[in-house]
């Protein structure tokens, strides 16, 4: 071996323990490089975008952009608002059709669920999380638009409810799961049924957890442009009617991003903004608290 | 890292480990706790855990759903064309001609491509983050690293239109067909929108999930193996090598197969740059169409029972490779981590 050989033709071989190869340092010198090359490099893009962002975000919000309903092509103005609000609007739905579907699995798999069963809904859930939004765009289309005959708003909260729902259900089971069991045995002790600990002590004490696992869900389905595509479709004029096409930001920014007027490409910029700065905020509080101990595992 | 001890204010200081184990023990905890309860309880306890048990269900179903409708619906596709399907290359909606090879060839080309790009970036924020970094640096760093995941796919689209596409059109692709040309693969006008952009977009979007898994797979290889690894003498790269990487091999294989899934089935930011043309080029330059985009673009718009039935089956098919991609990763990170619930998808 070259390194042996190199070490015992090293005149400082007075240490205790024999001084590392020079190429073996090299190495190890030019790995350390190479991996804080790899981080710049993943950073780069995400600053980029931001500022970026940013730059052509702000300058172009303003105060009719966030009250006005969009103006036809080839006029100055007009704004997001009703997009703005037909965003609030399907993710209130797809929250309301969601939240409790996903936080009843995960009670199941917290409380009943450590058999073989538990682990087959564990695995759905997991799989689920992976299926493309698109194929469940299409899957909310044919459920719920073919049945009404028209895209809605509806059926774009079907469409992200499912996408919540397993993300949801897992969080929710690893929130309940760090509740010691020793409460849950002070509450059996005292002679509470079971349905009763669970809702007032065990999902009480995990309460902070589970919302964070929530508000996750919310901020991944926040951004989503693909299963609303043929769903909620979009709409230029105010809509809160559950059963008509409703405008959301996400289509709105790929619209506008996809057209061919400067105007139209200035909106979508200050779209993405608003979209970007709504779904940091829901990150950045997660993160809270996760630094406040409430999320567990990293 | 599973269950670390969490101060919490409305919560008791943990128990000691011990102590909380006693319940398990042949689910002796449980099997006393019938006893204690009184008639009241019981038939609350039952319909409360039916009705846990139908959210549960509900999850099952909605993957059964899912696979129900697609088959269902691309029905009509599948008894025109059969497995022909995926072997044609025409795509001609006005005569009902549909061959879906084009999007097959971009999915996979595109993904690759993206593969090639994140995987060493990923793994490389992965093990500077768990072996070399600063510990202050640690939370910052995954911080942005996931901060990555968090941006929509639009939001990732339109920033690739106005300052990827240009940038790749202006420098990168004039100086790719200069020095790589001959390779057959950087030829071609360089409009910027194309293969290459797509590959580069999903590559910068798969990263964060492929170096959260890695970093959670790499936190779980045990300390011993590092300490050991070191007092043989190797130096740290040496010790990352045969003791950390050479363990979780495993594990990031699945990161990398779940950050595949994922740039299989992403839709909007590739919709936006690759340029949406049912063409199969051996350039890089040139422009494609995935999958997902075809759905993306012509879906709401189709006509005819044949034509949306195609774009169904094709939906269909990019179910099937992600839900056996997941499948497969799943796998793969449960045998290193042991079950623990994995977030990367979050």
């Amino acid at each position: 071996m070259p390194e042996r050989m190199s070490e015992r033709g090293n005149p400082s071989a007075l240490h205790t323990v024999p001084p590392i190869a020079l190429r073996r340092r090299i190495t190890d010198h030019v790995m350390t490089g190479v991996a804080v090359l790899t981080v710049v490099l993943v950073l780069v893009p995400l600053f980029a975008i931001f500022a970026y962002l940013v730059y052509r975000g702000v300058g172009s919000i303003n105060w009719a952009f966030l009250t006005q309903t969009p103006k036809p092509v080839g006029e100055a103005g007009g704004g997001m608002a009703n997009a703005i609000v037909g965003s609030a609007f399907i993710l209130a739905l797809a929250s309301v059709l969601g939240v409790p579907v996903g936080v009843g699995a995960g009670i199941y798999l917290a409380e009943f669920g450590r058999n073989r069963f538990g682990d087959v809904i564990r695995f759905t859930a997991d799989v689920l999380n992976g299926v493309p939004s698109i194929v469940i765009g299409i899957v909310a289309y044919s459920i719920v638009v073919l049945s009404q005959k028209h895209f809605s708003a509806l059926a774009g909260g079907v469409a992200l409810a499912i996408m919540m729902i397993p993300t949801i259900t897992r969080t929710t089971e690893e929130m309940l799961l760090l509740v010691p069991q020793a409460l849950r045995e002070a509450a059996y002790g005292l002679g509470i049924p079971r349905w009763r600990t669970t809702i007032s002590i065990t999902l009480r004490t995990a309460t902070s957890g589970v919302i964070t696992g929530i508000m996750l869900a919310f901020a991944r389905v926040a951004g989503e442009t693909a299963p609303l595509l043929f769903t909620a479709f979009g709409n230029q004029f105010w809509n809160l009617r559950p059963n008509q096409p409703t405008a959301a930001l996400p289509l709105q920014i790929f619209n506008y991003a996809i057209s061919p007027y400067d105007e139209w490409h200035r909106q979508a910029w200050a779209g993405a903004l608003v979209l970007i700065v709504l779904i940091v905020t829901a990150v950045a509080a997660v993160r809270f608290a996760v630094r406040r101990g409430t999320f567990g595992a990293a | 890292m599973a269950f670390p001890a969490l101060p919490r204010p409305d919560m008791p200081a943990p128990q000691p480990i011990e102590a909380t184990k006693v319940s398990d023990l042949g689910g002796a905890g449980r099997q006393a706790a019938p006893l204690l309860r009184g008639a009241s309880g019981e038939t609350g306890d039952q319909v409360f855990k039916f009705a846990m048990l139908l959210c549960g269900l509900a999850v099952l179903a909605m993957l059964a759903l899912i696979v129900y409708e697609l088959v269902l619906r691309s029905g009509p596709s599948w008894h025109a064309f059969g497995f022909k399907f995926f072997a044609g290359h025409d795509w001609d909606p006005v005569n009902e001609r549909f061959g879906a090879l084009p999007f097959v060839y971009g999915t996979l080309v595109s993904s690759f491509l993206a593969l090639l790009i994140a995987v060493p970036l990923a793994v490389g924020v992965a093990v500077f983050t768990t072996e070399m970094c600063p510990a202050a640096l640690r939370g910052p760093l995954s911080f942005f690293v996931e901060l990555l995941a968090a941006i929509p796919s639009v939001v990732y689209g339109l920033w690739a239109i106005f300052v990827l596409v240009p940038i790749l059109s202006n420098y990168v692709q004039p100086f790719l067909s200069r020095t790589l040309g001959w390779t057959g693969l950087f030829v071609g006008p360089p409009y910027g929108i194309s293969m290459l952009a797509a590959g580069i977009i999903l590559a910068i979007m798969i990263v964060p999930i492929i170096s959260s898994i890695t970093r959670e797979v790499l936190l779980v290889v045990p300390q011993q193996q590092r300490e050991a690894a070191l007092a043989l003498g190797a130096t740290r790269w040496e010790m990352i090598r045969i003791a950390v990487l050479r363990n979780a091999r495993a594990g990031i294989m699945g990161g990398i197969i779940l950050g595949l899934g994922r740039a299989l089935g992403e839709t909007m930011a590739v919709t936006m740059v690759i340029g949406n043309r049912p063409e199969i080029a051996k350039s890089l330059f040139a422009p494609g169409y995935t999958m997902a985009s075809v759905l993306a673009n012509e879906f709401s718009e189709a006509t005819g029972d044949v034509y949306l039935s195609a774009l169904i089956e094709i939906g269909l098919a990019l179910f099937l490779v992600t839900i056996m991609v997941n499948a497969l990763a799943r796998l793969l990170v449960w045998t290193v981590t042991r079950g623990q619930p994995s977030r990367a998808n979050a």
